[in-house]
């Protein structure tokens, strides 16, 4: 079996904490300003421990908001007893958090726009350039219709349908990475799309969704394949993506 | 021309049409003058005559597939874009890759911050920016201006003019307004 270093992913080419809270935000249709904390931070430590399970190389960053998260739901809970002897006024522990979001979120949006932007310079040409910035390979976003907690949300789903194993007994678990890439490239050939719940709808167990799911992010990556999703939190789709180059 | 010599009209055409990168009024004014000089010539151009003269370089060259545009603090001749995807097939290019989501926001954040250390950056996206910001570095749309007065005299980063030209800018001022 191949050592599990060698898929390790580094989530530094993805998102940070910020984009999973206003990805949680964004998905549940919530009010930034009034953001209830205490839901928020269950969910948010849903995706951690998603991203535990696949040994994912979890950015320290990521476990910093999750104490700040507890310590805001913490806070909401307890009586503010400064304010309430009437000393100054009520500060809303959540108020930092909403701050760092909202200024993320800008940054966020003049990105788009530069992304149009750069679309819109794929057309135009200048004589004998080097072509401009060479951006090679490996800034190549494949993943780019759909972002990394889409995916990573379907894979806590197909966890959560396994039964509870059965710790008493031990089996050899016979997954590999290595295998289930063979698996869905022979799926993907045959039928030119693959639903995602489908492909995990039939495994019985961790090890198996986890190195399918492993699988597929390195499929992703190599650019062989692309997650599309239907509308936003729709159902996803997996397509072949080497004949459409 | 009763010398012999071309018009002020045509050396700005063939400047722009030869140059590599987009040329500054300034450095145009410069060729023309030491050229001159050499050739024992008299022609002084001001900026004021070279910007006329590029507005009328260009309604001369209309329907004509190029143009010249402003771009990164300079001039340069380009394709219209509606005429693009002839070019790429004659150059037999693929799809221009482009840059990720977080390498655009890390620019984004350089570009409004100028300059600024990395953990200013960092403080904005919430995450490591390391490994993107060598990128950017290394694909020329970023580049360490100095270094901050800050403890540690951390280093302090910048956009550089092929940030404008990959992104179609004239300047700092073209870059996107901040809503919210």
């Amino acid at each position: 079996m191949k050592s599990r270093d060698e898929y390790r992913i580094s989530l530094e080419v993805f998102e940070g904490p910020l984009d999973l809270l206003l990805y949680l935000i964004r998905r549940d249709e919530l009010d930034i300003y009034d953001i209830p904390v205490d839901r928020v931070a269950d969910q948010y430590m849903e995706y951690i421990n998603a991203m535990k399970v696949l040994d994912l190389d979890i950015a320290g960053d990521f476990l910093v908001m999750a104490s700040t998260l507890l310590m805001i739901k913490s806070r909401l809970l307890l009586p503010d007893i400064e304010a309430e002897e009437g000393d100054g006024e009520e500060l809303d522990p959540r108020l930092d958090l909403v701050r760092q979001l909202l200024e993320y979120k800008q940054f966020k949006d003049v990105a788009l726009e530069l992304e149009l932007r750069e679309l819109a310079q794929e057309d135009i040409y200048i004589r004998d350039s080097t072509d401009g910035v060479e951006l090679g390979e490996e800034t190549t976003s494949p993943i780019h219709e759909l972002n990394l907690f889409d995916l990573l949300g379907a894979f806590n789903d197909a966890l959560k349908k396994v039964p509870q194993e059965d710790l008493r007994e031990i089996f050899a678990e016979t997954y590999t990475v290595t295998e289930k890439i063979g698996v869905i490239q022979q799926r993907l050939k045959s039928g030119g799309v693959l639903n995602f719940k489908t492909l995990f709808s039939s495994m019985a167990s961790r090890m198996e969704i986890v190195c399918t799911f492993m699988a597929l992010l390195e499929l992703i990556r190599l650019g062989e394949l692309r997650a599309v999703q239907q509308g936003s939190f729709g159902d996803i789709e997996l397509q072949d993506s080497r004949g459409l180059q | 021309m009763s010398d012999g010599r071309p018009p002020f009209s045509a050396i700005l055409g063939a400047l722009l049409f030869a140059a590599r990168q987009p040329l500054s009024v300034e450095h145009i004014i410069k060729v023309v003058q030491q050229t001159s000089d050499d050739l024992g010539m008299d022609l002084t151009v001001t900026a004021k005559r070279v910007l006329t003269e590029i507005v009328q370089l260009n309604e001369s060259l209309e329907n004509c597939g190029v143009f010249v545009a402003e771009v990164g603090g300079g001039y340069r001749m380009q394709n219209q874009r509606d005429c693009g995807p002839w070019v790429r097939r004659l150059l037999e290019k693929g799809k221009t890759s482009r840059l990720s989501r977080p390498a655009l926001e890390t620019l984004a954040i350089v570009a409004y911050r100028q300059p600024c250390t990395r953990s200013e950056v960092e403080q904005v996206r919430g995450v490591a920016v390391d490994a993107i910001m060598r990128r950017l570095i290394e694909l020329q749309l970023v580049c360490i201006s100095g270094r901050s007065a800050l403890p540690g005299r951390p280093q302090l980063f910048s956009t550089t003019r092929q940030f404008l030209e990959h992104f179609g800018m004239r300047s700092l001022n073209d870059l996107p307004a901040k809503r919210g």
